[in-house]
């Protein structure tokens, strides 16, 4: 597969010699191009987050009346209490919370047994299932969502948050398979065949040998599969039929709806409410999100 | 040994959960939206059979086509885009920032892990009009323009859609190109140097020959990601002005739901699935040849 190239080490620093140089006139002006690019970078990839924060804070009239780089008049957190009442945002985070966390156990349980089992066991046919589990990550998700409703509808599942946590799994297993197969595909056999010799039996095998060989990956693929199942819109659209169900994504797409005319304040709090937690995850574990994020690329 | 991991029962256990609800939540149903693309209705209607007429409705269909042909230029521009400027980013990271990189870096990649839907919504504010002026519209009037209605018109609001997704993806590819362009040896780059190769002639003669592999897979991840955009349109545009900016996810997603018509939305998520192939297919078979000819 193409995607073995893409599993990557993004934190590696490049190794490139710099010649050492003594910093002169010339020289700062010879780095000013880049550092105007470096600049606009910057100012792009940060500002709007920066800009978002104060609008939380403002009220309506400051957005209608003041320019748009203005300061709030006053750091109070009746946006945010609006977000979590009338928007109630509260019930769309516990939502997410029920439906994103066990849906990602269950991914990350079966996806390191199916993985453990396809790639270090010893049976004819795993090929072949290692295929069948790459075969689905390039269909498009839009190919089961049809199905899938008459399924839930005729099992009386519809109404509840059971649809998504049965398709976040089967979606995110694909993925999760293949890479956690890449995985133990790193470890040396000699490690499993010594512990055969020694008298352990396979789920001894797996559990205390191959778990925690494996730790350090499953924690990679489970910060990927988190970011794909608290980001998605399709399916959880798809299975939310009445506004109890919705996720937090669902219910922001569904925030400036419920007035009339954009009431910017309360919209800032909630984009600001729902970015939060990525944001905080992302603040701290950045190298892990990187590495995990673009070895996880074949999903597209 | 081999008996003991070949434990017939061991890896029933093991694999069987993982295959069972692989198999009833994704194969079946995939296999289930074929015998929908024959059929008429919905669950609640009942189905009755329909040949290939969804599939002559679907070629007949001038919203189908106009989805298509949205689909198809966003998804070229796109990834044209999101690589090209990624492999730009990438090149700077590794030969004018070199060790320094490492903040830029995870500063340009963090818009990827933000939610869609917030980003949508904070680029519609962006690029707002009226009723309040938008910093970028602020900008453009003080540079001297008009003020641009960005979601009124199809050209404007097809750059917009392009606009954010390159800002929620460039850093992303940069990352993931700049791990080819470091696996390059130091000493390939410096022989070159020394036969005089710098700048523009080093990148085009040795840098981007061997970043082939990793840009080609990049291609394909962005060809294939871009074909099924959905969460971007439906929440920045939702599809408008008109249906101006209507890719196939979303046309069968409002065919399905809105619409009520199973069978012709199952047609066009084939379409699609097929369109994936085609292209995987394509771009696969284009890089072969030039190998070939190299």
């Amino acid at each position: 597969m193409s995607a073995t190239t893409a599993i990557v080490t993004g934190t590696t620093p490049p190794r490139r010699q710099t010649p050492v140089r003594r910093r002169t006139t010339r020289d700062f002006f010879a780095r000013l191009p880049m550092r105007a690019i470096i600049a606009v970078l910057l100012i792009v990839e940060i500002y709007p987050m920066v800009w978002m924060f104060f609008g939380s804070f403002k009220t309506q009239s400051e957005f209608l009346n003041e320019p748009f780089w203005s300061l709030p008049q006053s750091w109070g957190l009746e946006n945010y209490v609006e977000v979590f009442t009338t928007g109630e945002f509260g019930k769309y985070i516990v939502n997410s919370v029920i439906v994103v966390f066990p849906s990602l156990a269950i991914i990350l349980l079966l996806g390191v047994a199916a993985g453990f089992t396809l790639e270090v066991m010893v049976w004819k046919g795993r090929g072949p299932v290692l295929l069948l589990f790459l075969a689905a990550i390039m269909v498009p998700t839009q190919m089961i969502l049809l199905p899938l409703f008459t399924i839930y509808f005729q099992l009386h599942l519809t109404g509840t948050l059971w649809p998504l946590v049965l398709t976040y799994v089967a979606t995110g297993l694909p993925l999760t398979v293949f890479m956690m197969a890449t995985f133990f595909r790193a470890v040396p056999r000699e490690v499993f065949e010594a512990a055969t010799i020694d008298g352990a039996n396979v789920f001894g095998l797996f559990w205390r040998i191959g778990l925690p060989l494996v730790r350090n990956a499953l924690f990679t693929v489970g910060l990927v599969q988190f970011f794909f199942l608290w980001n998605d819109l399709l399916i959880a659209l798809t299975f939310t039929n009445s506004s109890d169900l919705r996720t937090i994504q669902v219910g922001l797409l569904n925030f400036t709806g419920e007035y009339g005319a954009v009431q910017y304040g309360p919209t800032f709090a909630a984009i600001a409410v729902n970015v939060f937690g990525t944001l905080l995850i992302y603040l701290f574990l950045n190298q892990q999100v990187m590495k995990g994020l673009t070895a996880g690329s074949v999903k597209g | 040994m081999h008996k003991v991991l070949g434990d017939k029962r061991a890896i029933l256990v093991l694999l069987g959960p993982a295959l069972l609800v692989y198999t009833l939540v994704m194969l079946v149903p995939i296999i289930w939206s074929l015998f929908y693309t024959v059929q008429d209705g919905n669950p609640i209607t009942g189905f009755t059979f329909a040949g290939f007429d969804n599939f002559a409705k679907f070629f007949q269909d001038p919203a189908a086509w106009d989805a298509v042909l949205f689909t198809l230029r966003y998804a070229l521009v796109l990834t044209v885009l999101q690589v090209g400027v990624g492999y730009l980013l990438s090149l700077m990271y590794v030969f004018w920032l070199r060790r320094g990189s490492g903040l830029i870096r995870t500063i340009v990649f963090f818009p990827v892990v933000l939610p869609t839907v917030a980003v949508a919504l904070l680029f519609q504010r962006l690029f707002e009009a009226a009723p309040t002026t938008g910093p970028v519209n602020t900008l453009i009037q003080f540079l001297g323009g008009g003020n641009v209605d960005w979601f009124g018109t199809p050209m404007a609001s097809f750059w917009i859609i392009i606009l954010m997704d390159l800002w929620r993806s460039m850093g992303f590819y940069a990352v993931l190109l700049y791990a080819g362009l470091v696996d390059i040896p130091d000493e390939l780059i410096e022989s070159a140097r020394i036969d005089g190769a710098s700048g523009w002639k080093l990148i085009r003669t040795i840098v981007l020959p061997l970043s082939l592999p990793v840009l080609l897979s990049s291609l394909i991840f962005s060809i294939n990601g871009t074909l099924k955009v959905f969460d971007t349109i439906v929440a920045l545009t939702n599809g408008g002005p008109g249906n101006a900016s209507t890719p196939l996810t979303l046309y069968m997603f409002r065919t399905s739901f809105a619409y009520g018509d199973y069978g012709y939305g199952s047609t066009i998520a084939l379409m699609l699935t097929i369109l994936c192939l085609l292209f995987t297919v394509f771009i696969f078979r284009s890089t072969r040849n030039d190998l070939t000819k190299g």
